[in-house]
């Protein structure tokens, strides 16, 4: 596709500890267009952060291994970049607000010089043109600018994320990877923050990877979705493939009974069982100890199925009413 | 900040009074008799008496204690029983040493102990950071008598490059100084370490990297920072309690301070240097302390609006650190 701006083929990470090898994320593949805002749902484990540390390579150092893939932005792969080539596309062309709020921001420093910084690290300005930009982000993101000076102790959790959202926005990157924005927040500061994003979202024309545990919020905000489990991409397609028909046993769990775009019950549904352990995955189906369909073929590794254009199932069974491998 | 300071400083004097009526009494159940010691074995036990009288030490403790108050608080702590000369001056003459011993070697400690902390932390589980918690570990533990005899015996010795004993020249402090850091810059070495090893796993670390920052940026500007904390409390509690306590170092390199003056004092039972060098060695070290908790203050905005008037209603959450110097404080 022309119009893509990050392609993920085959991505593998693991995460070494002391006496065992976490398989957090497999063989992946995920593309993402220009302009384009897609959902990353799944439950907690399933590798969404770790995908998203990835792609920016800030996976902790040296637990976190990417042991295969490839990660293409525009012309080039990532992983291919020497460090200080990365520095430069990290924050500046792929920019990351982090799932907590709370430990995001250095206790230290002040929210401006934070901000600030990530502005002179990727533009050749001076201190005080970095400042003022820095005190229109805050603008941007509704924080008064005379509160440039204040450290993060003096700002509450939805205005710390505010913060970190500014930083991640200050040097206007081509992609955003958003790790629970909200997850952190209570219910009336997730709403604000979610029309920022989407409002800044539209001005800066910015593509975003948005992870998420609220099927309400992707259906509002994304126009694509990937289901994660188990370190797997299971299903994958539009916002309307996934909500009206979705196809992997899994997304049909997650949503439980009400797998419609209006459903007012926007969290996931818990579904019985537990993940496999990720340092002891089953060959075959991830999911078929959960699965109420499993099958004899389920024992193998599982095909990736397209049931319609642009929809991708990973499901063996996905097969039988009509899709076809790719 | 300056009341918070005014304050700290009017607190210690409740705790000096204390320390000293804690000394007084502890020289009251100490055997051995100050005007026995000054008079030598020969003299009869009614010189003893009479010379007991006339110091005052038949005095109940509370006259003593007054006493002593009072005459700090005019200036006045006293007259060494052996030398006859006022302890106050025989302190000034002394401690320029101990403090240039103790200040150089701490010096040395900070620029050998921190980079070796930062080198060991940012190349952690590597056989470089292996070797270098290896030879800390060592360095710690060795007595620092031994090592100076070790540096003594090889520098002195057998290469004959500096004296072995003596102050007089700058050569003579080499030995002293060096032998005083290696201790205390393992100590740094290691703290740093394990902080800077605290702190790079924390998330703001994270988003400084998400940002495109260097790893010096990094490692120097959002770890090494926030990893000082608690490091500037390691090195101000050893610089305060050397100032009193390098007494080993001060011996075996006959150095003339401060430790070795206070060793003479309690040995000759030498009552108004012991009370008076107590006091004042304390009240030094309540002072680097105070500084270093201003210091604290200086780097760490939580710790600091806490000492000023916030102008904002705070939040609820404050850091664990803020809590804990709270309660150091
Ligand atoms: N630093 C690490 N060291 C070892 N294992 C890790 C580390 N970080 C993550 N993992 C493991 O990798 C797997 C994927 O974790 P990841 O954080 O990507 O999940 P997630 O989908 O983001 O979950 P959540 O919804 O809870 O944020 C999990 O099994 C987790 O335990
Ligand atoms: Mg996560």
């Amino acid at each position: 596709m022309a119009d893509t701006l990050l392609d993920i083929r085959n991505l593998a990470v693991q995460y070494q500890t002391d006496d065992a090898t976490i398989y957090a994320v497999n063989n992946i593949n995920l593309a993402i267009r220009q302009g384009e805002t897609i959902g990353i749902v799944g439950e907690t484990g399933a590798g969404k952060t770790t995908i998203a540390k990835s792609i920016m390579r800030i996976l902790p150092n040296p637990q976190g291994k990417i042991v295969s893939g490839e990660i293409r932005f525009k012309d080039q792969n990532l992983l291919d970049l020497p460090e200080k080539e990365m520095q430069k596309v990290r924050g500046n062309q792929i920019a990351m607000i982090f799932q907590d709020p709370m430990t995001a921001l250095n206790p230290i420093e002040t929210v401006g010089y934070q901000i600030a910084e990530a502005i002179r690290r990727h533009n050749k300005i001076t201190q005080a043109e970095a400042d003022r930009r820095a005190c229109d982000m805050l603008e941007t993101v509704g924080i008064p600018m005379d509160r440039f000076g204040e450290y993060p102790h003096q700002f509450s959790g939805g205005m710390k994320q505010r913060v970190v959202i500014a930083m991640a926005l200050a040097c206007n990157p081509e992609l955003l990877l958003a790790d629970e924005p909200t997850t952190a927040l209570d219910v009336t500061i997730q709403a604000q923050v979610l029309d920022m994003m989407r409002s800044l979202k539209e001005k800066f024309k910015t593509s975003v990877m948005l992870i998420t545990h609220d099927l309400g919020v992707v259906a509002e905000f994304c126009e694509t979705v990937a289901v994660t489990y188990s370190g797997e991409i299971v299903e994958r397609g539009t916002v309307e493939h996934i909500f009206d028909n979705p196809q992997h046993p899994y997304t049909l769990g997650l949503f439980g009974s009400l797998p419609k775009l209006d459903t007012k019950d926007r969290r996931l549904k818990p579904i019985k069982g537990m993940m496999p352990d990720p340092t002891n995955l089953p060959i075959g189906c991830r999911f078929r100890d959960r699965c109420p369909d499993a099958i004899e073929a389920c024992a193998a590794a599982p095909p990736d199925v397209e049931t319609e254009p642009g929809h991708i199932v990973k499901c063996v069974r996905a097969k039988e009413k009509g899709g076809a491998a790719v | 900040m300056l009341r918070y300071i005014i304050k700290r400083l009017l607190l210690l004097i409740p705790v000096l009074l204390g320390i000293s009526l804690v000394v007084l009494i502890l020289i009251d159940f100490t055997p051995g008799d100050p005007a026995r010691m000054m008079l030598g074995a020969q003299a009869s036990q009614e010189q003893v008496d009479a010379l007991r009288e006339e110091l005052g030490l038949n005095d109940p403790l509370p006259v003593r204690y007054g006493r002593f108050l009072w005459g700090v608080v005019n200036g006045d702590f006293g007259t060494s029983l052996m030398t006859k000369r006022p302890v106050i001056d025989e302190m000034l003459e002394r401690f320029p040493y101990t403090l240039t011993l103790v200040t150089i070697g701490t010096i040395f400690s900070v620029f050998l102990g921190i980079p070796i902390g930062i080198y060991a932390a940012t190349r952690r589980h590597t056989w470089k950071d292996n070797a270098a918690i290896f030879f800390a570990l060592i360095a710690v533990s060795m007595p620092s008598f031994w090592f100076a005899l070790l540096l003594i015996r090889f520098f002195a010795v057998q290469l004959d490059w500096l004296p072995y004993a003596g102050v007089e020249t700058w050569r003579g402090w080499v030995l002293p100084c060096g032998a005083m850091a290696l201790g205390i810059s393992a100590l740094i070495a290691r703290q740093v370490r394990s902080d800077m090893l605290e702190v790079l796993r924390q998330d703001y670390i994270t988003t400084a990297r998400a940002k495109g920052l260097s790893e010096q940026k990094v490692t120097y500007r959002h770890a090494l920072k926030n990893a000082m904390i608690p490091v500037i409390m390691v090195i101000g509690g050893v610089f305060g309690s050397s100032l009193g306590g390098s007494l080993i170092t001060e011996m075996i390199f006959s150095i003339p301070g401060l430790g070795q003056y206070i060793m003479t004092a309690l040995n000759n039972r030498d009552y108004p240097v012991i009370q008076s060098g107590i006091l004042i060695i304390s009240t030094m070290f309540a002072i680097i302390i105070l500084i270093v908790d201003v210091i604290f203050a200086l780097v760490d905005p939580r710790i600091r609006s806490q000492y000023t008037k916030a102008k904002r209603k705070e939040g609820k959450q404050h850091g664990k650190q803020t809590e804990e110097a709270v309660e150091a404080a």
